[in-house]
């Protein structure tokens, strides 16, 4: 709105209010829309529900009627999942591209995928029939375990870690602990589970589980939201960033944390589907330009929309059967991703 | 700087430059001579391991051609081809990580960036499921396949990312491969689901990298590539020293920029797809034997490009007779056997090292 006004006064836009004013615009249609997505969502599936028993099940729940139970029991709490584990994911692609600077840095990168798939690889080799909380459990302090490591290397050295020394560490410690899992998973020939688990996406996603996730994730969304000023200008480079009078070391503990929650939880509920946290901070970037406190909101409404469009996919394109949710977020993210790459001009 | 008001303290400080220079020289040749004798020493060893061992007088007798026909069998028709496989495919695989890196200026470029790996993959699982692991058309047939996979997704690749004017900028070039390698992982993640045990234990063994070529047939295919490619790349070397400098440098330098990279990532394309094709996806060993590299002699390619050379060959060898030895008579992945192993070191020097 304030644009439109300055325009109608005749005055030059100010570049830094055009960005807030669009932020806001992405922010605002960005949720109505995922609203009416995970709506639509909802009554999309296996089993199609119209909207009015939808309607029905949330204001006049009726345990008996099996459609109400999909809705509030099945569909919902997925849903909600896949919106929770989406901004997740890309926010913590955001924080990881801006403090690193380097456009190839996603959460992945802090040895979370990686540690999260060992960890998941150990469950099934030597404790099997592990249950599935336990097994997300496992799967999180898995990649706390690889996060550790990455930061832990990283950071060896007096002085403390530089960007460079975290994305090499990070690559480092990933191919190694990928190695182990494959190693383990081929000598113990579970493999294949293994596999089904890391495609199965938000399938079977229960209230047990969101009730766990959510609030853990809301909380460091907020936290994200609040240290992206810092973020933006670790992304100036550090010598810049020092020079500004930051503490850099601090921030980049705080947004390893940060990152380690968002990601590891995500990681530990539906596998590795670190390509949100690539093609979203980049999008947004392209969009609302370099500024992080605008970034960070926008790639966690953005990030939500796609897991939930890209789960809605997943369940409808080959119905009963499922697609895997991170070659539906492909399908989806791919060709934007190519059009950026075409698009761009400044990266990080 | 401070002894310019002094000349007495200027030549001092040349000469300090000087001597610097020289014993950098010394040592840089010193770290190359001792990864060649390094790797001789590992074809040696090597070909001593395995299920049937020698004694080491043995093994001087069968290499100086006093060997009996069974001592021959095994050591040149089973084992030497097979070390020779993994030199090459290790040589290939750290020179290509080396140039993609200098060309794109990341450090977390490795030849799966050019869609090499995604594409072989691709094409080795639709392989499977249509043909089998047991009904092999012929030796060749497989790694043919994969050559074709890498060759097509590189393609793509650089097609996608190239721009009139422009040429392929690295960072469009980063950000394309990115999404191609992505895009083909999301078919191969559909496809794998839809693979039996057998099937599915083919591919992960194949996509943890094992070299399943291991005849004298498989040298030779390989052999070309690099006697091609790599006097093409060493005779680069200045190219890509300047190309590092970022693209307006190097062309205010002289360098035909966009002509050069293109020969370059041909090459590096080349060699990884090559080397993929006959040794697994051995990814690794691109990613991490330029840093070691460079961590060792420096940033200038034209020791690096060898040292890169040499280490991907020690690693990718060691690493392939320690997986061939380590749980005899079955065998796990050589790209399992090479991230443990390369990891640490490559951490190690990654926490002594300050730049």
């Amino acid at each position: 709105m304030t644009d439109n006004e300055e325009f109608a006064n005749g005055q030059p836009p100010v570049r830094n209010k055009s960005r807030a004013g669009l932020t806001g615009m992405i922010l605002s249609v960005g949720l109505l829309s995922l609203f009416f997505l995970m709506a639509f969502s909802i009554t999309k599936g296996a089993v199609k529900i119209p909207l009015s028993a939808v309607w029905d099940a949330f204001f006049n729940f009726n345990g008996n009627d099996i459609q109400h139970l999909i809705v509030i029991d099945i569909r919902l709490p997925r849903a909600i999942a896949s919106a929770l584990v989406g901004a997740a994911f890309a926010v913590a692609g955001a924080i990881m591209q801006g403090t690193t600077r380097n456009p190839l840095a996603d959460s992945g990168l802090m040895g979370l995928n990686a540690g999260a798939g060992f960890a998941l690889a150990m469950c099934y080799a030597f404790l099997p029939g592990l249950s599935y909380m336990r097994i997300i459990i496992a799967s999180f302090l898995g990649a706390a375990l690889g996060a550790a490591l990455v930061n832990g290397i990283a950071s060896f050295r007096l002085g403390g870690s530089t960007p460079t020394r975290l994305v090499l560490a990070g690559a480092a410690v990933s191919m190694f602990l990928i190695a182990l899992s494959q190693g383990i998973a081929i000598y113990f020939e579970v493999a294949q589970d293994v596999m089904f688990w890391t495609v199965g996406g938000v399938s079977g996603s229960t209230w047990e589980q969101v009730g766990l996730i959510a609030p853990v994730i809301l909380i460091a969304l907020a936290l994200s939201v609040a240290l992206s000023r810092s973020v933006s200008v670790l992304s100036l480079g550090e010598d810049v960033a020092k020079g500004l009078g930051a503490n850099t070391a601090l921030i980049g503990v705080f947004c390893s944390v940060i990152v380690l929650i968002l990601a590891g939880t995500s990681v530990a509920v539906v596998g590795a589907v670190g390509f949100v946290g690539l093609v979203v901070p980049h999008f947004v970037r392209y969009l609302v330009g370099v500024d992080y406190r605008f970034i960070i909101p926008c790639s966690a409404v953005l990030g939500a929309l796609l897991v939930v469009a890209a789960d809605l996919f997943a369940r409808n394109l080959n119905p009963p059967f499922e697609t895997p949710l991170g070659a539906t977020i492909a399908l989806i993210g791919v060709p934007f991703f190519l059009h950026l790459a075409r698009r761009q001009k400044r990266a990080v | 700087m401070t002894g310019s008001r002094h000349s007495g303290n200027l030549t001092e400080q040349q000469e300090k430059n000087e001597e610097y220079k020289r014993k950098r020289e010394l040592r840089n040749l010193t770290i190359i001579v001792i990864c060649a004798v390094v790797l001789a020493a590992v074809v040696f060893v090597c070909a001593n391991i395995g299920y049937i061992k020698f004694s080491i007088p043995d093994i001087f007798r069968i290499f100086t051609g006093g060997g009996t026909n069974r001592e021959n069998l095994v050591v040149f028709e089973f084992r030497m081809p097979r070390i020779i496989v993994s030199i090459l495919a290790g040589a290939a695989l750290a020179l290509s990580g080396c140039i993609l890196q200098g060309v794109v200026r990341n450090d977390l470029a490795d030849p799966g960036l050019l869609g090499i790996n995604a594409g072989a993959g691709l094409l080795v699982i639709l392989y499977v499921m249509f043909f089998g692991t047991q009904s092999f058309l012929s030796v060749f047939t497989l790694p043919f396949l994969a050559l074709i996979g890498a060759g097509v997704a590189t393609a793509a690749v650089y097609a996608l990312a190239f721009k009139r004017g422009e040429g392929v900028a690295p960072m469009r070039l980063i950000l394309t491969g990115v999404a191609i390698q992505a895009g083909i992982a999301a078919l191969t993640t559909v496809l794998v689901v839809k693979l039996d045990d057998d099937q599915f234990d083919f591919v992960a063994r194949w996509q943890a990298g094992s070299i399943w070529g291991s005849s004298w047939d498989y040298v030779i295919a390989l052999l070309p590539w690099l006697l091609i490619l790599v006097p093409y790349v060493m005779s680069k070397f200045r190219v890509l020293d300047v190309l590092n400098l970022g693209d307006s440098v190097a062309g205010s330098l002289g360098a035909s920029v966009e002509k050069e990279r293109r020969g370059l990532l041909a090459a590096a394309a080349g060699l990884a797809a090559s080397a993929v094709a006959i040794g697994g996806n051995i990814s690794f060993v691109g990613l991490i034997a330029p840093h070691l590299g460079r961590r060792l002699v420096g940033p200038r390619h034209l020791v690096l490009l060898p040292t890169c050379a040499l280490l991907g060959a020690v690693l990718v060898s060691v690493a392939d007779t320690i997986a061939r030895v380590i749980v005899e008579p079955s065998e796990i992945p050589t790209g399992i056997v090479v991230a443990i192993v390369g990891a640490p070191y490559f951490l190690y020097l990654l926490m002594r090292n300050k730049h």
